[in-house]
């Protein structure tokens, strides 16, 4: 079975279309979503992880409905999100911020009135999660004062907290330098390793490329092509609609 | 007496402490910055009053009414903060401050303009706490009782979640926190207490009127929180203090109170917007970095 199935989703902000029946499954993979500017990635992204009800189209993780669900009940299925324009807490500090993803199962319960948060085995699940992103030098860091390299691996860090069954990384790469990227495509490889499906939206076409099996290209709210990296790169359409560009 | 008139000041401070530290729940912790506080104090206030008066019910039984009513009421009331954000928020609590103390002004159950008098005094095991010391113990009690509310609710997936929610709400959720629900948790936790301050506040009085809860009150309230350090829990303690004590000191600017709260508030917004001890201001990080270096020197002068 498709771990996420994605059927005829359109989605219409006022009187424009930015989505158009978009239909895909993902399975054990890294996907990538790619697409020029204003292709309806980000839009999709905001579909599945509860964000935005699309307007028609349905979205199921393993099995289940989730399209009219709101975020904070997506992720509680395993659906993990990052943000293109990273959005941290920025008054908090690098291990508070992960332990906000610690805390999901509390937070609709009245536990989460009198619980501590603060617990060894909650910290040390910090840890082992901070340890795993190479942000552990920065623990006691107040994440408003990370630059945005560090920012980008604390939002994974946060999500992983949820421990998700599949992550979506919104332009993971964005802003990095190429030492960065690298390193985050490894952590990225890793990840997967360990059991986590990804999509990714990424505009680094090298650093698409280079990490997913599986591409599949948005242009103008619409699919125009997926497949692997080596066809995507030789799609006619998709060169015209993108590639071209660059 | 001087020192009757002392102790006086020094309740008012001590419930006015809890009333920053209540208002510092929803606007320090979850950020949902609020100009309608003064509500709340007012329902608790005539709860416990119209209680004791028209119903008998001992004063212990009215106070707690007056919390978990006023709770419920501030839950409610805090409905509006789902839809509208920032300064609509603001603006949005300033219509239920005025909606609140026209319905006490208009409404004859409450007594109108004239007011509720005569609220008795409260009082346990034969002891009646008729202003003086005994009632300046129950006052600070109950600053004691909000102060460790607010401490360990910042301790818990609570508190953690307000913080997320002021910080940014889209992120909150993602990671599990329902933005709504939490708001919803702040205001009814915030107004409850503000309510059983209310509940102080009338019977320490003996009366109340619908002025003593009007908009002005809910600018000095979140003066105190914004002047003190808002989202700590030293700031709105220091900020009521101050507030409290500098015009009843300076006598000349009593009756400037709110032209002093105003103009404080512009200067801490340009020059310390987190506050005199807010985590950043330039006082705490001096005071931070003092007993840091002591301590340095203490333990050096030890080996």
């Amino acid at each position: 079975m498709s771990q996420l199935e994605i059927r005829s989703v359109s989605h219409w902000f006022g009187g424009l279309q930015a989505l158009k029946d978009v239909t895909f499954d993902t399975h054990d993979e890294i996907l990538g979503l790619i697409g020029p500017n204003g292709a309806g990635k980000t839009t999709l992204f905001n579909v599945i992880s509860g964000f935005i009800v699309p307007t028609s189209g349905e979205v199921r993780f393993n099995g289940k409905a989730i399209h009219r669900l709101r975020a904070d009940q997506t992720v509680r299925l395993g659906l993990a999100r990052t943000f293109q324009i990273v959005k941290p807490f920025a008054s908090l500090t690098v291990e508070e911020n992960v332990l906000v993803g610690l805390g999901m199962p509390y937070y609709p319960t009245s536990a989460a009135l009198y619980q501590r948060y603060r617990t060894r085995s909650n910290l040390d699940q910090v840890e082992q999660i901070l340890a795993k992103v190479h942000l552990t030098d920065y623990r006691s860091a107040q994440a408003a004062k990370l630059p945005i390299g560090l920012l980008r691996r604390l939002e994974i860090a946060r999500a992983l907290a949820t421990h998700p069954k599949l992550l979506l990384l919104d332009e993971p790469a964005a802003g990095l330098v190429a030492q960065e990227a690298e390193e985050l495509a490894a952590l990225v490889r890793d990840l997967y390793a360990q059991g986590l499906h990804i999509i990714l939206i990424e505009h680094n076409m090298r650093f698409a490329m280079n990490l997913c099996h599986r591409i599949v290209v948005l242009a103008q709210g619409e699919i125009i092509a997926q497949g692997n990296p080596t066809e995507i790169q030789n799609n006619e359409k998709v060169i015209n609609a993108y590639l071209g560009q660059e | 007496m001087a020192s009757g008139y002392f102790l006086t000041i020094l309740t008012f401070t001590a419930m006015y402490i809890s009333l920053a530290l209540s208002l510092n729940i929803l606007t320090g912790y979850a950020g949902q910055v609020s100009l309608g506080h003064a509500a709340f104090l007012g329902i608790g206030a005539y709860t416990s009053a119209v209680l004791t008066l028209r119903y008998e019910v001992p004063f212990w039984l009215a106070f707690l009414a007056a919390i978990v009513l006023t709770g419920l009421i501030g839950t409610i009331l805090g409905l509006p903060s789902l839809r509208v954000r920032h300064d609509f928020l603001v603006l949005a609590t300033m219509g239920i401050n005025f909606v609140v103390v026209s319905v006490f002004k208009y409404v004859d159950f409450f007594g109108g303009a004239m007011g509720l008098v005569n609220i008795p005094a409260p009082s346990l095991f034969g002891i009646t706490f008729r202003g003086g010391v005994p009632y300046l113990l129950l006052t600070t009690a109950y600053a004691l009782f909000t102060l460790w509310i607010c401490w360990y609710l910042s301790k818990t997936w609570s508190g953690l979640a307000f913080q997320t929610i002021r910080n940014d709400e889209e992120a909150a959720a993602s990671l599990g926190v329902n933005p709504a629900r939490y708001k919803i948790y702040a205001f009814g936790i915030s107004a409850a207490l503000a309510g059983g301050v209310g509940s102080l506040y009338a019977h320490f009085l003996g009366s109340v009127f619908p002025d003593n809860f009007v908009f002005v009150e809910s600018i000095g309230m979140l003066s105190m929180v914004i002047f003190g350090g808002i989202g700590t829990l030293r700031g709105p303690i220091v900020g009521a203090i101050l507030l409290r004590l500098i015009p009843e000191l300076l006598r000349f600017i009593q009756d400037y109170r709110f032209t002093f709260y105003g103009a404080l508030l512009v200067l801490m917004m340009l020059f310390q917007p987190m506050g005199l001890l807010g985590n950043d201001s330039w006082l705490w990080q001096h005071l931070t970095r003092w007993f840091r270096s002591s301590a340095r020197s203490a333990k050096e002068d030890v080996r």
